[in-house]
């Protein structure tokens, strides 16, 4: 797991790592039902953890543009 | 260089890589299966309960054929729904405002109710060309007309959805920037341009759930008259 891993040893267990498209597919996987499971598969889920997952889109859609936003930045007409 | 308002409407793109799939895709992580369980998640449980409402609503009109439907037009309605909705939120991209994709979608679901009705009752389908009880005298001129209103829905279901959205999106972009613009200015004209602006964001909100709704009543009611 990443959170065990010690600073010295993070080259090593990159190495170790599965990076063909089904390892991937299985981090992203794992990843998902981790999250599912903790904030969203609860007997009492609330807002929380679908809000977390739709900021989370809009700080990305926010990366996808900002090329294109950074022009507006010092224009003086919009 | 002049920035247009309807950049906001360009394809996404990253490095030139077209980003817009995963703009189609993300409505998807927000849709978790429900699982093998009796009594889900309350994000499933909602789910459930909206699906089987709409299914409802659409299946009860129709007849047993027309229940082949149920799967595509139910999810056809959650997609929509869920695309113009997530395009409300800031810095996002709303795949529904770019007529390509909404004439991909009606027009090959408009396309198979007609071949439907043409393939499985000929008459009755060309029957629904001419109203009952027109005067004799009209009929040739009904017949283009009622033609001309058959053609011409595929065209009203795609570009319907693309303007409803499209304004929407323009107005919620001029009148915010009226605001920003203001603020510096006239601060008092500045919170009346913005109590504009949260009126207009609520009938967004309401507008992105209409147009799904109504692409989809459509589709069922032309579904209706041919199978």
């Amino acid at each position: 797991m990443l959170m065990d891993v010690k600073l010295g040893q993070l080259t090593s267990w990159l190495a170790m790592r599965d990076f063909t498209p089904g390892g991937i597919a299985g981090a992203v996987r794992r990843g998902y039902d981790r999250y599912y499971n903790k904030y969203i598969n609860v007997r009492k889920g609330g807002l929380g953890g679908i809000t977390m997952v739709l900021a989370g889109y809009v700080i990305v859609s926010y990366i996808w543009s900002y090329d294109h936003l950074k022009h507006d930045r010092h224009r003086k007409y919009h | 260089m002049n920035l247009s308002f309807f950049d906001q409407f360009a394809s996404p793109q990253l490095l030139g890589i077209p980003l817009i799939l995963l703009s189609l895709l993300f409505p998807t992580l927000l849709l978790p299966s429900p699982g093998g369980r009796w009594i889900t998640n309350r994000l499933s449980t909602l789910q459930l309960w909206f699906l089987q409402l709409i299914t409802k609503q659409l299946m009860t009109p129709l007849n047993k054929p027309g229940h082949k439907w149920a799967l595509i037009l139910s999810s056809l309605m959650v997609f929509l729904l869920l695309t113009n909705l997530l395009g409300l939120l800031p810095y996002t991209f709303t795949p529904t405002t770019q007529l390509s994709m909404n004439m991909a979608l009606a027009f090959p679901l408009w396309l198979a109710t007609l071949l439907t009705g043409l393939r499985n009752q000929p008459s009755i389908s060309l029957g629904h060309l001419l109203p009952e009880g027109t005067p004799t005298p009209l009929i040739p001129a009904l017949i283009l007309i009622e033609t001309t209103s058959l053609l011409i829905r595929p065209l009203a279901l795609g570009v319907r959805l693309t303007a409803n959205l499209t304004a929407g999106h323009l107005l919620i972009q001029l009148i915010s920037t009226a605001t920003m613009a203001l603020l510096p200015i006239m601060p008092t004209i500045s919170i009346l341009t913005a109590s504009i602006l949260l009126l207009l964001t609520i009938l967004e909100v309401a507008v992105a759930m209409i147009q799904a709704y109504v692409f989809v009543l459509l589709l069922s009611l032309y579904l209706q008259e041919n199978i």
